[in-house]
C-alpha cells in the first residue's frame, strides 16, 4: 500500500465527516425558521386581550382567541378522561398476558391504529358519533382524540410495566397478597412514572392535532362548555384563520400558533423529565 | 378469603373485556368505513381507482388524480428528506458521542417532530409559497405558489425526524465488536461505516424509510393548506393538486349527497389500507431488531 | 396407619424419639411444561428446626421450596404433583394467598419495595392486603419483627427512610422481618446470602439460629459451610432426587450415599 493511496482515503474520511456535518446541520434551518417566526409574530400578536376575548365578527379588529384556548383543553382533558384507562387498562393486559391470543392479536390491532392517518380517525368518529347524534359536537372531537391517544398510552403502559422486575412481583405475592393487589398496589405503582409520561407525551401529539377535529369538533365562534355542541379549538382557529387572506387575522393565527407550540412544548418538556427520572427507579 | 379469590376473578376478567373492547376499535373503524364506501364501491367498482375525473355536479368520482398527488408528494418528500435523515442518523449513532452539538441536533429532531401539522401548513403557507412562487417566475413557469411540490417540501422536513430516529437506533444496534474488527484490519471511519455499519443496518434504515412513508400518506392539514386544491390530474409538480387526505379534509363537510359523501369515505378506506400495509411491513422489519431504551419513545408517539 | 409408616421412611434413623413435624411433602413432583425437575420427594420438616436444602446448582432446590408456597405455580409452565401438608393438611387444597400467609419466603437478591419506607417495607403485607390496623399495634409489629431480624437498632431513627437506601445485607434483614411481620409458621429462605458479602452473610446465618425459636426454617443453600453451620437437618438435593436426609451433623459426618460424600468433598463443584 502506498503512501499517496492511504493520503487519498483519509482525505475521502474527513470528506466524508465533513459532508455528514454539513447536511446534518442544514436540518435545524427549518427548525430556527418556523421558531423564529412563531416568536416573533406570535409575540407581537399576544397581549392580555388577546387570551381574555373570544374573537370579533369579520371586519372587527381586535378579539382573543379564550374560547379556543378553553374548547381545547376541554376537549383534550374529556379524550384523556375517557380513553386513558382503557389504555392503561389495555397496557396491564397485554404486559400481564403476554402470549395469549388477544394479547397478540391486539398488538398488532394498535400498531395499525397508531399508524392510522388522522383524517380517517375524522371520518371514523365523524359515523359512530356526529351521524347518531345529528350534530357536530366537542365530544365527538374528543372521541378522535382519544383514539388517537390510546395507542400511545396502551404500549407506554406495556413498556413501563415490562420493566418491573420480577423480584417485586415474587416478593408481594409470597406475602399472601392476592394477584389483583400485586397488580394495583406494587406493578402499576412502581410504573407509574413511565405511565404518567406516557400519558404526558400522548397528550402533546394530541394537543396539536387538526385533521380529526374538522368534522368533529367543528369549531365555534362563540365561548361553549357544553360538550354536545360544536366547540372551538386552538388548532381549528389557527387553521381557519390562517387560510383566510385577511392580515388581520393572520395575526391572529400566529398568536395563536404560539400559544399552541408553547403548550406542546410545555407539556413535552414535563414528561421528558419524567422520563429521565424513570431509572431512579 | 375467598372474596379475594372472586375479585381476582373479576380483575382479570376486566382486564380481559378492556382487551376485547379495544381490539374491537379498529375493528369497528375498518367495518363502519366499509359499509360507508358500498354506494361508491357499487356505483363505480374499479373505475373508482382508475377514473380521472372528480366532478360532484355531474356525480362523477374517479380518485386518480388524488391517487397520483398522495403518491407523489410522498415520494418527492421522501427522496428531498433521506439525504437528511440518514446523515443525522450517522451523525448522531456514529460521530457524536454525546456532547452539545448531538444534544442539540437531538433536540432538534425532537422539536420538529413535535410541532403540529397546522402550524407547518400557516409557515408553509406564509413563507414557502410566496418563495416558491418567485422561483416559478424566474424559472418562466406560472406562478402557481401552491403546488405539489410546495407540499413535498414541507413534508420533508416533517418527516426528517421518524426516519432519522429509526436509522439512528438501528445504527447504534451494530455489535461493536464487527466494527472494531473493521477497525483492526486497517479501515478508516468512513470505510467502516460503508462496509459494516450501513450494510448490517440497511433493513432498518428501509423500516424507517417505511414507516415516514406512512406519515407522508396520511398527512392532511399542512398539505391541505399547500397544495392548492384543485381535483385535476397532473404530473407537473409546479401545479396544484390534492392528495386522498387533503380531499377528504377540504370536501368532506360540503359533501351534500351520499354518493360524493361515500366516494370520499372511500378515499378514507383506501389510505387506511394502504398506510396499514406499509406501517405493518415497516413494523414487522423493526420488531427483528427489538429497539429499546429512551430514543423509542419518539417512535411510539 | 399411612401417616406412621410414612414417618419412618421419611425421617431417616431416628426412630428413637417422636418428632414434632410440621411440615410433610410427599411424593412431590414439580414440573416446568414437560420436564420435570423435582422428582418424587418425601420429606418431612420439624417443627423450630432449622433444615437446610443443599445440592450443586441445577439440582431443582429452589424449584422444590418455591413449590411449598406456592409460587412454583406462578412460574410459567410451572405445575406440581404430590401432596405437601402444613399440619397434616394439603395445601394444594387450600386457598394460595392463605398458604403464602402461613408460609413466608425470603428471596436470593433483597427485595425490599422500592417505593415505600422501612416502617412500610415491614408491614407491606398488611398495606398490601388492604388490612387497616391501629397505629399502636402496626409500631408494635414493626419493632418487633426488625428485632426479631436484628435490625431495630441500626435502624430504629430511620424507619422513614426508603428501604432501598440500607446496604444489601440490611435490606436482606428487612425483607426477613418483612416476612417474619405476617407471623408466618414456615420461613422459605431462598439462598438468601447468595447476593451478600461475607460479613452480612455471617450476621444472617447467626440470625437464623435465633429465629428458630419462633419460627420454623426451611433454608437452601449451594454453600456447604453454611448448610453445616446453621442447620438441624440437612437434605442433599441431586438432579431433582432426594439423595440424603439426616441430622445435620450425622449428615456431614457418617454421610451413607457415595453421591452426598463426592459431592461435600468438592467433587460437583
Amino acid at each position: 500500500m502506498s503512501d499517496v493511496l492511504i493520503k487519498k482515503r483519509i482525505l475521502k474520511d474527513h470528506l466524508a465527516k465533513l459532508i455528514i456535518l454539513a447536511i446534518s446541520i442544514i436540518v435545524v434551518v427549518p427548525l430556527v425558521l418556523i421558531l423564529g417566526y412563531l416568536i416573533i409574530n406570535g409575540l407581537a400578536s399576544i397581549n392580555l386581550d388577546f387570551i381574555t376575548n373570544i374573537p370579533k365578527p369579520v371586519g372587527e379588529t381586535g378579539g382573543g382567541i379564550l374560547n379556543a384556548i378553553l374548547g381545547s383543553g376541554i376537549i383534550i382533558l374529556t379524550a384523556l378522561i375517557l380513553f386513558v384507562p382503557l389504555g392503561i387498562g389495555g397496557g396491564i393486559y397485554v404486559s400481564e398476558f403476554s402470549d395469549t391470543l388477544l394479547s397478540r392479536i391486539l398488538r398488532l390491532s394498535i400498531d395499525v391504529l397508531q399508524g392510522t392517518p388522522s383524517i380517517v380517525i375524522g371520518i371514523f368518529t365523524w359515523v359512530i358519533c356526529v351521524v347518531p347524534m345529528g350534530r357536530f359536537s366537542a365530544l365527538s372531537g374528543s372521541l378522535a382524540l382519544g383514539v388517537m391517544v390510546l395507542p400511545i398510552v396502551l404500549k407506554s403502559t406495556e413498556e413501563t410495566l415490562k420493566l418491573i422486575p420480577m423480584e417485586l412481583r415474587e416478593a408481594a405475592t409470597a406475602l399472601g397478597v392476592p394477584y389483583y393487589r400485586v397488580v394495583l398496589k406494587v406493578v402499576v405503582p412502581a410504573g407509574l412514572k413511565g405511565i404518567a409520561s406516557g400519558v404526558l407525551l400522548g397528550t402533546t401529539r394530541i394537543s396539536g392535532e387538526t385533521a380529526p377535529l374538522l368534522f368533529t369538533a367543528f369549531g365555534n365562534p362563540y365561548m361553549s362548555f357544553n360538550i354536545l355542541k360544536p366547540m372551538s379549538s386552538l388548532p381549528l382557529v389557527i387553521y381557519v384563520y390562517a387560510t383566510s387572506p385577511y392580515d388581520e387575522w393572520h395575526k391572529l393565527a400566529w398568536g395563536a400558533s404560539l400559544i399552541l407550540i408553547l403548550l406542546v412544548f410545555g407539556i413535552n418538556m414535563a414528561a421528558r423529565i419524567f422520563f429521565s427520572r424513570r431509572d431512579g427507579r | 378469603m375467598n372474596n379475594e379469590v372472586i375479585i381476582d376473578k373479576i380483575f382479570k376478567g376486566s382486564l380481559r373485556a378492556v382487551g376485547l373492547v379495544l381490539l374491537g376499535i379498529p375493528l369497528l373503524l375498518l367495518g363502519v368505513m366499509f359499509f360507508y364506501s358500498l354506494p361508491s364501491i357499487k356505483a363505480f367498482g374499479f373505475r373508482f381507482i382508475v377514473g380521472q375525473t372528480w366532478d360532484p355536479v355531474k356525480g362523477m368520482y374517479g380518485g386518480l388524480p388524488f391517487l397520483v398527488g398522495t403518491l407523489l408528494t410522498s415520494l418527492i418528500a421522501l427522496v428531498i428528506s433521506f439525504p437528511f435523515s440518514f446523515s443525522t442518523a450517522l451523525l448522531l449513532s456514529e460521530y457524536l458521542e454525546g456532547g452539545i452539538l448531538a444534544n442539540m441536533l437531538k433536540s432538534a429532531i425532537e422539536l420538529l417532530a413535535g410541532i403540529p401539522s397546522v402550524i407547518y401548513g400557516f409557515w408553509g403557507l406564509i413563507v414557502l409559497v410566496p418563495l416558491l412562487r418567485k422561483l416559478e417566475m424566474t424559472m418562466g413557469i406560472p406562478p402557481y405558489g401552491v403546488s405539489i411540490f410546495g407540499a413535498s417540501i414541507i413534508l420533508s422536513i416533517m418527516i426528517i425526524p421518524y426516519a432519522s430516529t429509526m436509522s439512528r437506533e438501528v445504527m447504534r444496534l451494530v455489535p461493536g465488536d464487527i466494527k472494531e474488527a473493521a477497525y483492526s484490519l486497517g479501515g478508516t471511519h468512513w470505510e467502516v461505516i460503508k462496509r459494516v455499519v450501513i450494510p448490517t443496518s440497511r433493513s432498518g434504515i428501509f423500516a424507517g424509510i417505511l414507516l415516514a412513508l406512512g406519515r407522508a400518506l396520511g398527512e392532511t392539514m399542512a398539505v391541505t393548506m399547500i397544495i392548492g386544491n384543485k381535483n385535476q390530474l397532473t404530473f407537473n409538480v409546479f401545479e396544484p393538486g390534492n392528495t386522498m387526505a387533503s380531499v377528504i379534509a377540504n370536501e368532506f363537510t360540503e359533501a351534500s349527497d351520499t354518493l360524493y359523501l361515500s366516494s370520499l369515505i372511500e378515499l378514507g378506506l383506501l389510505l387506511f389500507v394502504v398506510t396499514a400495509i406499509i406501517n405493518f411491513l415497516g413494523r414487522k422489519i423493526i420488531e427483528r431488531y427489538e429497539i429499546k431504551g429512551d430514543d423509542g419513545a419518539l417512535l411510539n408517539e | 396407619m399411612k401417616e406412621s409408616v410414612l414417618f419412618e421412611r421419611v425421617i431417616l434413623g431416628s426412630t428413637e424419639e417422636a418428632k414434632d413435624i410440621i411440615l410433610q411433602l410427599v411424593n412431590l413432583s414439580a414440573y416446568f411444561c414437560e420436564s420435570r425437575i423435582v422428582k418424587n420427594i418425601n420429606l418431612a420438616i420439624e417443627k423450630n428446626k432449622v433444615t437446610s436444602i443443599m445440592g450443586p446448582s441445577g439440582c431443582g432446590k429452589t424449584t422444590l421450596i418455591r413449590c411449598i408456597n406456592r409460587m412454583h405455580e406462578m412460574s410459567p409452565g410451572g405445575t406440581t404433583k404430590g401432596e405437601i401438608l402444613l399440619y397434616g393438611k394439603d395445601i394444594n387444597n387450600m386457598n394460595a394467598i392463605e398458604v403464602r400467609k402461613k408460609i413466608g419466603m425470603v428471596f436470593q437478591r433483597p427485595n425490599p419495595f422500592p417505593t415505600m419506607t422501612i416502617y412500610e417495607n415491614v408491614i407491606a403485607g398488611f398495606i398490601l392486603n388492604g388490612i387497616r390496623l391501629p397505629k399502636n399495634i402496626m409500631d408494635e409489629i414493626v419493632e418487633d419483627s426488625l428485632s426479631k431480624a436484628a435490625l431495630w437498632d441500626e435502624v430504629k431513627h430511620n424507619l422513614g427512610k426508603r428501604g432501598i437506601y440500607l446496604s444489601g445485607g440490611q435490606q436482606q434483614r428487612l425483607c426477613i422481618a418483612r416476612a417474619l411481620a405476617m407471623k408466618p409458621d414456615v420461613l422459605l429462605l431462598d439462598e438468601p446470602t447468595s447476593a451478600l458479602d461475607p460479613k452480612a452473610t455471617a450476621k444472617i446465618e447467626e440470625l437464623i439460629v435465633q429465629l428458630k425459636e419462633s419460627v420454623t426454617i426451611l433454608i437452601v443453600t449451594h454453600n456447604i459451610a453454611q448448610a453445616a453451620r446453621v442447620s438441624d437437618n440437612t437434605a442433599f438435593l441431586y438432579l431433582g432426587e432426594l439423595v440424603e436426609y439426616e441430622p445435620t451433623k450425622k449428615l456431614f459426618t457418617i454421610p451413607r450415599d457415595k453421591r452426598t460424600e463426592e459431592y461435600l468433598t468438592g467433587k460437583y463443584g
